[in-house]
């Protein structure tokens, strides 16, 4: 019974963090099509604003010293900020391009961002230690918790409300949900589309920074392609979930952590090593079956 | 009549000009590159002529399915590891992959069937993993593609008694020299080439252009698509498995994010629609990134000594990448073939007045 709820509060746990950047990928996606692979380096980026900028193999805490909600809002900031910046210097031009154009001009972003982290902050893994005592472990019933876990759930259960909250009933939110619905008729509308994308985008921005602190706190190590994995995990969850639906971004971020995790349970020990190629595995197989994910957003479904 | 024969005859003599353009561009490059680099520098040459076989391969998917595909570096590393399986020293493969089967494990094959096997053994798996990819379209089937990349590189790199893993496999034989390099070069193109000009070739570009139009003329998209993958998985196979014989040292790391960046900003960047597009963005990348290398070591001009920092290849050529994208995104060569010049222009003309109703990039 304890190891039942142990491997499930470490599925909970993993399933947030791709909850946050699905939703992070989810929310730019639904908007312009755009499936952004630059995420994770976005995740990157906001993990490294933790540190002074330098190329030596100890890492001195910048923002990472602050107060603890000081950096919680620097690191939103800053990523935020890159996540405009990209928007501007970047997906702008290309707007009116295929999907497949966008993806193609997110995955030169991200190799941008990779080796202009790796140019400033040298080829190394950087060991920091954010937050020492959320890697404490809390016992609860004989059970023994890492407190990180339980902050990582929670955190995702609040914004992910705090979000719901914004699209439903905020002015902006509607028209972002608009936006996502139907863009073209939104703006015949009335709806100020660069003000929707930047929203979008400054949001995405703030879904990455917090799962930088989370990551970070949880690795303790920074590298300049920490965030690729997580990015790819998040890609597959927003496809499993269904592209283009919100909803499905999150639950696509849990059922891909449960798997994870119960792969990482369930498999023989000599199999473990191959989990990815079977979590990628079983995504081939689901896109087969179901091409369109678990949710179907009524806005990709192609007329004819 | 005969005014008719004669043009049909000409206007058949003209296509088949883009294979020998480009065949004729590769001994170019690779004539003057042997002449003019120090022996020291002619490996780049050789990887950029391994890198023609690698790009013609993406290429041939690509350019005619219109499905971009992340994952071709997947077969570029099944193709090398099966030519290292097949060529090495029976006694290293006995220490060092013991799970090797024994008709692998106890023999050595020659490499240069070695390469054509590497290839099929690539376009075997291809026909597998196609099969399901090729169902999917757009975003769905490159995210699908890319899911392939990641379930060889994990594969690759956790097997360690098939791999060596991260530790190497070494002392694959090498006998890559330049002139090979563009031999291959050249059969890769040629094979491209027949493919692209097929009736295969045709329905594939047509059934890119409108899928249901297609499958309303009865193509059998899929079947088709499938048929263009497992050629395309051959050729970057066996581009692996050259490169394997070029470098004489593999790990499962060369064959993952940053060698797909690389040959997809070749493809890209060249023109994603045409074979010759991928030709010429090989030399072009290649050249761009060979001028950033030499910076990075340092250069004189006049009496300003410049250096850039290391890893402003990468930088500068994602830059490149965007700026293409963004200013250029059918590519240099705008998805048209190089052919004799009369005709160039004229498909060109064909081709723009095409555009103007497909509304290429307007830009909000």
């Amino acid at each position: 019974m304890s190891y039942f709820v142990q491997v499930a509060i470490d599925a909970l746990s993993l399933g947030s963090l791709y909850a946050l950047a699905a939703l992070g990928l989810g929310l730019i996606f639904s908007i312009l099509r755009l499936i952004n692979f630059a995420h994770g380096d976005f995740i990157t980026i906001g993990a490294y604003s933790l540190i002074v900028p330098s190329a030596s193999a100890t890492a001195a805490f910048f923002i990472g010293a602050w107060h603890w909600y000081a950096v919680v809002l620097a690191v939103c900031i800053v990523v935020a900020m890159f996540a405009l910046l990209a928007d501007n210097l970047v997906f702008r031009w290309v707007r009116e391009a295929t999907p497949t154009t966008l993806l193609t001009a997110s995955f030169g972003v991200s190799y941008l961002i990779q080796n202009s982290v790796l140019l400033i902050y040298g080829a190394r893994p950087k060991a920091i230690d954010l937050w020492p005592v959320l890697n404490s472990q809390l016992s609860v019933a004989g059970l023994r918790i890492p407190l990180l876990q339980i902050v990582t759930i929670l955190t995702t259960l609040a914004l992910v409300t705090v979000l719901t909250f914004f699209l439903k009933f905020t002015s902006a939110g509607i028209q972002m949900r608009a936006a996502a619905s139907d863009f073209t008729m939104a703006r015949y509308l009335g709806v100020r589309a660069d003000r929707v994308i930047a929203l979008a985008f400054g949001l995405s921005g703030v879904l990455a920074a917090v799962v930088s602190l989370l990551f970070a706190t949880q690795t303790g190590s920074l590298s300049f392609n920490m965030g690729v994995p997580i990015a790819l995990f998040a890609f597959v969850a927003t496809v499993v979930g269904g592209l283009g639906s919100l909803e499905g971004s999150v639950l696509g971020g849990f059922s891909v952590g449960i798997t994870m995790t119960l792969l990482q349970a369930l498999l023989p020990i000599s199999l473990r090593p191959f989990r990815d190629a079977f979590a990628f595995g079983l995504i081939l197989l689901l896109l087969i079956f179901r091409p369109s994910g678990l949710v179907r957003a009524s806005a990709l479904v192609d007329r004819v | 009549m005969a005014g008719d024969r004669l043009q049909g005859f000409s206007r058949i003599a003209r296509g088949a000009s883009t294979p020998l353009l480009l065949i004729a561009l590769v001994a170019l490059v690779t004539v003057s590159g042997t002449v003019i680099l120090p022996a020291a520098k002619q490996f780049a040459l050789t990887e950029m002529l391994v890198m023609v076989v690698i790009a013609v391969g993406i290429s041939i998917f690509i350019s005619n399915t219109g499905i971009i595909s992340f994952g071709h570096i997947g077969f570029t590393c099944l193709g090398a590891y099966a030519t290292a399986w097949m060529t090495c020293d029976p006694m290293w493969k006995s220490l060092m992959l013991r799970d090797l089967p024994s008709f692998l494990a106890d023999s050595q094959y020659p490499p240069l069937l070695a390469i054509l096997l590497s290839g099929v053994w690539a376009a075997f798996i291809a026909g597998i993993f196609g099969a399901a990819i090729v169902r999917l379209s757009g975003i769905a089937a490159a995210i699908a593609t890319f899911a392939f990349l990641i379930i060889v590189s994990s594969v690759y790199s956790n097997w360690g008694d098939l791999t060596a893993g991260t530790s190497s496999i070494i002392n694959i034989p090498t006998f890559i020299t330049p002139p090979i390099a563009a031999c291959f070069a050249a059969a890769a193109i040629i094979v491209g080439y027949l493919f692209r000009a097929s009736r295969i070739g045709l329905m594939l570009r047509a059934s890119s252009d409108d899928v249901i139009a297609a499958h309303a003329s009865a193509i059998p998209v899929l079947r088709l698509r499938l048929l263009a993958m497992i050629l395309s998985a051959f050729v970057a196979g066996s581009g692996g498995a050259i490169y394997a014989h070029f470098v004489g040292i593999l790990s499962p790391d060369n064959f993952y994010l940053s060698m797909t960046f690389i040959t997809l900003a070749m493809v890209v960047i060249g023109g994603i629609g045409s074979l010759s597009g991928a030709v010429v963005g090989v030399i072009v990348v290649t050249i761009i990134v060979q001028v950033l290398r030499l910076f990075e070591t340092g250069v004189l001009l006049g009496s300003v000594a410049i250096k850039l920092p290391n890893g402003s290849q990468e930088v500068g050529l994602a830059i490149a990448w965007i700026l293409f994208l963004i200013f250029r995104p059918r590519g240099i060569l705008g998805g048209v073939e190089l052919c004799l010049p009369a005709r160039a222009w004229a498909h060109r003309k064909m081709l723009s007045s095409h555009l103007v109703s497909a509304a290429d990039t307007p830009r909000s």
